[in-house]
């Protein structure tokens, strides 16, 4: 059982100015004021929330060491008047010089601030229209880490694309997957029922990870237009069976709130034990010979 | 006996569009790009009396209101009288401002000088002058000239350079012609616009469709395969005929160049574009 029974979620679904991240810093702060006077528990933003996504060689201007992004972000909250909270953001990292696509998982509390999770983006989108592995490194780390919500994962865009990464992260102990993303829309023919399709395809790939191992998911969408590509938005909390709580809509900068109920998940797992059997299964599948892991464990710089 | 379900593969059609879905996101883009990103918050539209301007001027006037949408009409004096009718079916269907600036006298006064240019040298002058008219009625106005390049001609090369394609913002761009026609109909276009050839109307007598030697459905259903990346051996194997793919196949290729922006010499690793990489929005 986790630690706690209700988590009290806000996802601020950011429209950011591009490259402009004192402005946008202090939007966020307006957003969190208003949160203040019914303070969340957690409070998560999209991918790159504080700059706009499509950086180019810009995102060497802006990038952030993970230090300075959480003192940031614990800071316009404080002066926003919010209370102790828990706070999960995108941004572009400035490691010494390496750039990667991050997200940070900080606890604020009213005079310090702790980095609980760095988690860098795995699977970096370079084809079409996206290009991040020009400019930034990969992650090579899944890591799973212990919230006061219980146990949970950072997950960036396209990292929640391959349904494995899910499946390892549940194995390895989350309960709740949180998503921050920035997915350019596209796809008007109609098969997205009366969205445009990536909205469609997205939240059945959350919704099918989230009903298979018996997860929240919390996914923070950036939204605007950068440079004709509109980010979709659509921030969105999904319960252990699969069921939509909330969902934003696509173009316009909101705050997504929901309470849950973190018993659900141990409700879910009881009701449709997939990932118990999936726990024993996955060394047989992983540890098979005919698959092609020949490859190093993952990046020193980044354990 | 089971009964056999089959799945029975017919030649692609054109690709459609969820009209409500398509017209809300280009207003948010118009309202995002002009207004919120430029702080512009009036257009300008090159009204030709076709459907693609029309469109483009049905979606500004959802986007910014018509008062803030000015439609000129550009008309050369062979142009058809039916260009600038339909033009004005748009204009008093939307209530637009607008105005009508004969082309003719400066069109003329440089083809003078060269009695002997064709009417495909005549054509781009033409085009020509109407984005410089357009681009400084849009500093007179202070209004943005919106594009109004469907992702077809784009394909086929079927425009001028730095003519039609020279207005720095476009809302159907990225829409074949069907899905324009769809999107028309959904944004209640006046009907004759959408029912007639569309034509560039630089010569008498000129269609599209005749200037390119296919229809626009057709044209639009081998776009859409060859960008997804079929080849023209499978495309024949889908039922299109071998000529058409051939058309098609061939006029991408020879137009690569007009979408892109003029190829600029590299001479060090600080190229612009090359190396020095910003978003247009940075």
């Amino acid at each position: 059982m986790s630690e706690t029974v209700r988590l009290r979620a806000a996802l601020v679904q950011t429209k950011p100015a591009k490259g402009q991240y004192a402005r946008n810093l202090a939007e966020a702060g307006a957003a969190f004021a208003q949160l203040a006077g019914n303070s969340p528990d957690l409070v998560l933003l999209p991918e790159a929330a504080l700059t706009g996504y499509f950086l180019e060689g810009a995102v060497y201007d802006l990038a952030l060491s993970a230090t300075r992004f959480a003192g940031d972000l614990a800071r316009v909250w404080r002066e926003a008047g919010g209370q102790r909270v828990d706070l999960a953001a995108g941004f572009f990292e400035n490691d010494g010089g390496t750039y990667y696509n991050s997200a940070i998982y900080v606890e604020i509390e009213p005079k310090s601030e702790r980095i609980v999770h760095l988690h860098r983006k795995m699977f970096l989108p370079t084809y079409g229209v996206f290009d991040e592995e020009r400019f930034l490194s990969r992650g090579h780390r899944l890591g799973v880490f212990k919230t006061r919500f219980g146990e949970a994962a950072l997950l960036i865009c396209e990292d929640a694309w391959h349904s494995i990464v899910p499946a390892i992260a549940a194995v390895k102990g989350a309960r709740i997957l949180i998503v921050p993303s920035a997915s350019p829309g596209r796809g008007i023919e109609g098969a997205g029922d009366g969205e445009l399709e990536s909205v469609a395809r997205w939240r059945e790939m959350l919704r099918l990870a989230a009903l298979e191992h018996g997860v929240y998911v919390l996914y923070a969408g950036l939204t605007g237009f950068e440079g004709g590509k509109g980010m979709t938005g659509s921030s969105s909390v999904i319960d252990p069976w699969g069921r939509i709580v909330v969902q934003a809509p696509p173009s316009e900068a909101c705050i997504v709130r929901a309470d849950l109920d973190l018993r659900e998940v141990d409700l879910a797992r009881a009701s449709l034990p997939l990932l118990g059997d999936l726990a024993g299964a996955l060394p047989d599948l992983l540890l098979d010979d005919e698959l092609p892991l020949a490859r190093t464990k993952y990046h020193a710089a980044d354990r | 006996m089971l009964p056999i379900v089959e799945w029975r593969k017919a030649t692609p059609g054109p690709p459609g569009i969820d009209g409500r879905v398509t017209a809300d996101w280009l207003v948010t883009f118009l309202r995002d790009e002009l207004v919120e990103r430029r702080g512009i918050g009036r257009a300008v539209v090159g009204l030709s009396g076709g459907v693609d301007s029309a469109v483009t001027a049905f979606l500004c006037a959802r986007a910014l209101g018509a008062a803030s949408v000015f439609a000129i009409r550009m008309p050369y004096k062979t142009s058809h009288p039916s260009s600038l009718s339909d033009a004005q079916l748009v204009i008093d269907a939307l209530n637009l401002p607008s105005r009508t600036i004969d082309i003719s006298a400066a069109v003329d006064g440089y083809l003078q000088y060269e009695s002997d240019a064709d009417a495909r040298r005549r054509g781009n002058v033409m085009a020509r002058e109407r984005m410089l008219v357009l681009f400084d009625q849009s500093a007179k106005l202070k209004a943005l000239p919106i594009g109004t390049g469907n992702k077809t001609e784009r394909l086929l090369g079927y425009f001028t350079w730095h003519a039609d394609d020279t207005p720095p913002v476009n809302p159907i761009g990225d829409l074949f012609k069907s899905q324009v026609w769809e999107l028309a109909r959904y944004l209640k276009v006046p009907r004759p616009l959408i029912e007639k050839a569309p034509t560039a109307d630089l010569r008498a007598n000129q269609t599209d469709e005749g200037d390119l030697g296919i229809s626009y459905a057709r044209a639009d259903a081998i776009l859409a395969q060859i960008l997804l990346g079929y080849s023209d051996a499978q495309m024949v194997e889908h039922g299109f005929p071998q000529k058409d793919v051939a058309l098609v196949r061939g006029r991408i290729d020879a137009t690569h160049w007009k979408r892109h922006l003029p190829t600029t010499a590299m001479l060090s690793s600080t190229a612009i574009n090359e190396f020095y990489l910003r978003p247009v929005d940075y």
